[in-house]
């Protein structure tokens, strides 16, 4: 219905467009009856040929090749030692600007074209203006103009003013200039629901579904989770993760949740600190955590804890990966992970010293970035005493898995 | 509910004038495609007195409708066409169940018709009018948008022309105005929350190991695996120009898709003047018609020289007027291609309706180089590049040799770099060890294009700024933020944590220093004034209300704070100002009395 309508209205309109070129072609700018040839103002100019500047060629007033931007080469400054270019310009030449001011064409219109721009008409500014009526370009409008010497252009740059706090006056008058119009209460409110709040203020939350994966392994296939989510703004966050394995058919060999207040300590890393409770292997293990977690130098992803349980077992964590994309769809992510111990928690099977690792890579494909399906491989493995809790237990103390599994986050 | 049925009915008036007058109600009358221009006949939105209403609308691009907010039920908005010396009333009605609010950009007026919430005025609450009343001081090509929320990014936004009151010095047989604009269909609190959970979600563009290995044709060049590693060193992505990209983005001219083509009509032998609104919440667009030297007659609404040229960047909120004379009976294609190159805005330029000349395909994408760093310093001279052969700056810029940046990239975050009141902490990832001027050069990705690029430089004002005298002091402001967090801020202090207002004494004469810390460009834009930017070039400084101040570099303006009054100060990137780049400037005092020079 609405593309019917479109249809209509085009094709009415290109039925019209002949009508309406012809009467734009005299008169584009139709409320200015002057637009399209201003012809008043040049009556002024006494040689047409030599004062056929490029600006008013361009502009429509005569015919000349224009100035132009840039030439073609790779360097932006060019400009500044291609007297070529400028030659084009007559202004260029060092006294020719004074002399040339004076036959301007544009003098006989100097008083409007001078006055449009300025943006300050009506702010009872206007003592430059008064003083020089553009009748001719005076003397003392040209020797203030700082541009007009070659030399003050790069005296504004080299000469730069001081830095300096700004002057006294500045301070005086209302803090908050429109409570002097309007309702202070409600402008005040505005003020910070409106401004303050909507610009830096925003706060958001995500979940991330790192691993979801099914786990081919000798023995008994399994499965693995690994989520985080936070709420926040920019510096403090409430952030949550949680993560756990098992095989199927049997409730989970480990589950744990973690509950922290996350604190940005600089561009990439925050400093995290909470609580980790343990349901799997052992429900009465409770854990103050402390970490850090953000972005290492090279794009590593990394993320480090230290846990103190309720029965006074030490032990760390410590995780790293890194996005290498094949395609800015297909990512190949290495990914390690140790666990340490300060000494051995026999009930738990867990030995001093560095107790296991993982090392894996997962392939995904991001459709979206939100939704990743991956496969990949990971090799775990238990060391030292671990690894004699392990084997005293019947278990492997290493293998591989195969998975496939989704990353996802929203 | 009875809401509804007003907008019911209002549908079915535009339905009746669509078949009466030949006009759809979906877009203004100016962006029809198929337009002659602004000719007479098109209703415009003019006189003394204006209304505009806010409302929610459907908004259709590429076949599919998504939810806008716009005024007078069209986006972009209605065309206001005023002149100099008059005064407007525009009563701008809010049907939403948000506040809203409409900022006149460029606009030199009282500070409280000036539209900021909290700034300027409390804001147009919900189900209420607003009467904006001021005179019109000025002439040329400016917009309108919303500056609540994330109201832009959905609509809200329109062109202006003001006619000069005395002749206008630019010739021309016909005119368009052309609004560049960046449409999605996600929500745009939804879009800022994906750049705050991932600062990269939207660039899909990443350099590869596919790209290292076997090249990769997207990219403008390959990096060698050293130099990839120095980026990885300070966790820089070279391919991050743009936060927003072609990904989410449909790039609108005058409301309508590459796909949909909008066309403007011209007959061959006329002086056409296209008015260019960049009024993107995020897009900043290389703008080039393949076939057609522009000249460009103005910017930001002040005449400048006519200077010719190929292509040109306009940044957000920008707008540049150009003149083409096309000759030939034929149609040529007008290409607004995001600084990223992921997608790009398109448009005919045609005798007739149906014609269409070739759309040039998406040039390879650029990287971020040795400048792009802030290491601008060291392209003369310094490390032996003085003496390179073809030593160029592009050349630095984009082959910036991995050994170079061994020595230079020592720390990118040094803090005694900046003041001790720049706070560099969370926010702030960066801090361009050697700032250059970069008004002079070639804009982001058109180093190496080969034919004319327009700089700041080029632009020269067809009449000089009415205050000679020279400023009086600087004031330093950095350009700071954090791609990671997407946090974005003035001298590493967003707006929300209590940023200290930058004051000025009235008609004090100023040279602002914009410092860029940052790997990003940053329209950075200043409401109620116009300012000088210092090219130190002999024809004259240019005067923009808004300047793009290049990833890495340096751009200084000097100002007369002339204008009484609390004004915003931002980035114009809409998501970059919601994450905190915004100030506030006050000026004082507010009365005559103790008016200084």
């Amino acid at each position: 219905m609405k593309r019917a309508l479109l249809l209509a209205a085009v094709s009415v309109l290109t039925l019209a467009s002949p009508a309406w070129a012809q009467q734009a072609g005299h008169s584009g700018a139709a409320p200015d009856p002057h637009a399209g040839h201003v012809t008043q103002p040049r009556a002024n100019t006494p040689a047409p040929a030599d004062s056929c500047t490029p600006e008013h060629a361009a502009m429509g007033h005569c015919t000349l090749q224009p100035m132009t931007a840039a030439p073609p080469t790779g360097d932006p400054h060019a400009g500044h030692e291609m007297p070529a270019d400028r030659s084009v310009d007559p202004h260029a030449g060092h006294s020719a600007e004074p002399e040339t001011l004076p036959t301007d064409p544009h003098a006989g219109h100097g008083q409007s074209s001078a006055q449009q721009p300025d943006p300050h008409a009506g702010h009872s500014m206007s003592e430059p203006q008064t003083q020089d009526p553009h009748a001719g370009h005076a003397m003392p409008g040209q020797s203030s103009d700082p541009h007009a010497g070659h030399a003050m252009p790069s005296m504004s740059q080299t000469q730069a003013p001081p830095v300096a706090p700004p002057p006294p006056e500045a301070f005086s008058g209302p803090e908050h200039a429109g409570t002097t119009i309007f309702d202070p209460e409600l402008f005040l409110r505005k003020r910070e629901e409106e401004l303050i709040r909507e610009h830096g203020g925003y706060v958001t939350w995500m979940v991330l579904a790192d691993q979801l994966e099914y786990r081919a392994q000798e023995g008994r296939d399994g499965y693995k989770w690994d989520i985080q989510g936070w709420y926040g703004g920019d510096y403090d966050k409430l952030w949550l993760k949680s993560e756990g394995e098992g095989e199927f058919g049997h409730s989970p060999e480990q589950a744990e949740v973690q509950a922290l207040y996350s604190r940005a300590l600089d561009p990439w890393f925050n400093l995290q600190a909470g609580i980790r409770h343990d349901f799997r292997p052992n429900s009465d293990r409770t854990h103050l955590v402390v970490g850090i977690q953000g972005l290492a130098p090279y794009w590593f992803e990394v993320d480090g804890q230290l846990f103190l349980s309720n029965k006074g077992d030490v032990t760390a964590r410590f995780e790293a990966e890194y996005d290498q994309r094949i395609t800015n769809k297909l990512i190949l992510q290495p990914l390690v992970e140790f666990d340490l111990a300060a000494q051995d928690i026999p009930e738990l099977g867990i030995g001093s010293g560095l107790s296991s690792a993982e090392i894996g890579a997962r392939l995904r494909y991001e459709f979206v970035p939100e939704f990743a399906p991956y496969v990949g491989v990971e090799y775990e493995r238990s060391f030292g005493d671990t690894a004699r809790f392990a084997r005293a237990a019947g278990e492997d103390v290493g293998g591989w898995s195969f998975l496939v599994g989704l990353r996802s986050w929203f | 509910m009875n809401q509804l049925i007003e907008r019911r009915a209002l549908l079915r008036a535009g339905a009746i004038g669509a078949a009466g007058v030949g006009l759809s109600s979906l877009f203004p009358a100016w962006a029809q495609s198929g337009s002659a221009g602004l000719a007479p006949t098109l209703p415009t939105l003019s006189g003394e007195d204006i209304r505009l209403k806010v409302a929610h609308s459907p908004f259709t691009v590429g076949g599919r409708t998504g939810h806008a907010i716009t005024m007078n039920g069209v986006l972009p908005a209605p065309l206001i066409r005023l002149r100099e010396g008059q005064n407007v009333r525009i009563h701008v009605e809010n049907t939403l169940d948000e506040d809203t609010s409409i900022h006149w950009h460029g606009f030199i007026l009282p500070f409280h018709m000036d539209g900021v919430p909290g700034i300027s005025f409390p804001g147009i609450l919900p189900k209420t009018t607003f009467t904006y009343e001021f005179p019109i001081v000025q002439n040329g090509t400016y917009w309108y948008h919303s500056h609540s929320g994330l109201q832009e990014q959905v609509g809200h936004y329109g062109p202006i022309v003001i006619d000069p009151a005395e002749p206008d010095p630019v010739a021309y047989d016909r005119e368009h105005v052309i609004v560049l604009s960046d449409w999605t269909f996600l929500h745009p609190h939804q879009l800022f929350g994906k750049l705050k959970k991932q600062g990269g979600y939207f660039n899909r563009q990443k350099q590869t190991l596919s790209g290292l290995v076997g090249g990769d044709d997207d990219l403008a060049r390959n990096m060698s695996l050293s130099d990839r590693l120095m980026w990885g060193k300070m966790r820089m992505d070279p391919t991050d120009i743009a936060d927003v990209t072609g990904s989410t983005y449909t790039y609108l001219i005058n409301g309508h898709g590459p796909a949909e083509n909008w066309t403007g009509l011209f007959r061959p032998g006329e002086r056409v003047r296209l008015r260019f609104i960049n009024a993107s919440a995020m897009s900043i667009f290389n703008i080039r018609i393949p076939g057609l030297p522009m000249t460009i007659v103005q910017a930001d609404g002040q005449n400048v020289r006519p200077v010719e040229t190929d292509e040109f960047q306009i940044s957000v909120a920008e707008t540049y007027d150009a003149i083409v004379t096309p000759t030939e009976d034929k149609a040529f294609t007008l290409v607004a291609e995001s600084i990223d190159r992921s997608g790009m805005g398109r448009a005919t330029l045609a005798p007739r309706m149906g014609m269409q000349a070739p759309v040039p395909p998406l040039r390879p994408k650029p990287l971020l180089g040795m400048k792009d760093m802030g290491m601008g310093g060291m392209d003369h001279g310094a490390m032996g590049h003085g003496s390179m052969q073809h030593g160029s700056t592009s050349d630095m810029n984009n082959g910036a040799s991995s050994e170079a940046m061994a020595g230079m990239s020592h720390d990118m975050r040094d803090k005694s770099l900046v003041p001790p009141d720049v706070k560099v902490g969370v926010g702030v990832d960066m801090i361009a060890p050697m700032p250059v001027d970069r008004t002079g050069d070639r804009p982001l990705g058109l180093e190496e294009v080969p034919h004319r690029v327009l700089t700041y430089h080029d632009l020269a004002p067809l009449t000089a700024f009415h205050d000679k005298r020279q400023p009086t002091r600087s004031v330093d402001i950095h350009l700071t933020g954090n791609m990671e967090r997407f946090m974005w801020s003035f001298d590493g202090v967003k707006l929300n944590e209590g940023a200290e207002p930058i004051r000025f004494a009235r008609n004090e004469r100023v040279r602002v220093n914009l410092i860029n810390n940052s790997m990003m460009s940053h329209p950075i834009h200043i409401h109620g004034h116009f300012f000088e930017v210092v090219t130190g070039m002999p024809h004259g400084n240019p005067v923009k209300h808004t300047v793009n101040v290049m990833p890495g570099g340096k751009a200084s303006f000097d100002l007369t704070a002339d204008a009484p009054g609390d004004w915003a100060f931002h980035c114009h990137l809409l998501y970059h100002m919601h994450a905190g780049m915004m100030n506030v400037v006050k000026v004082r005092p507010m009365d005559d009395e103790g008016e200084v020079a």
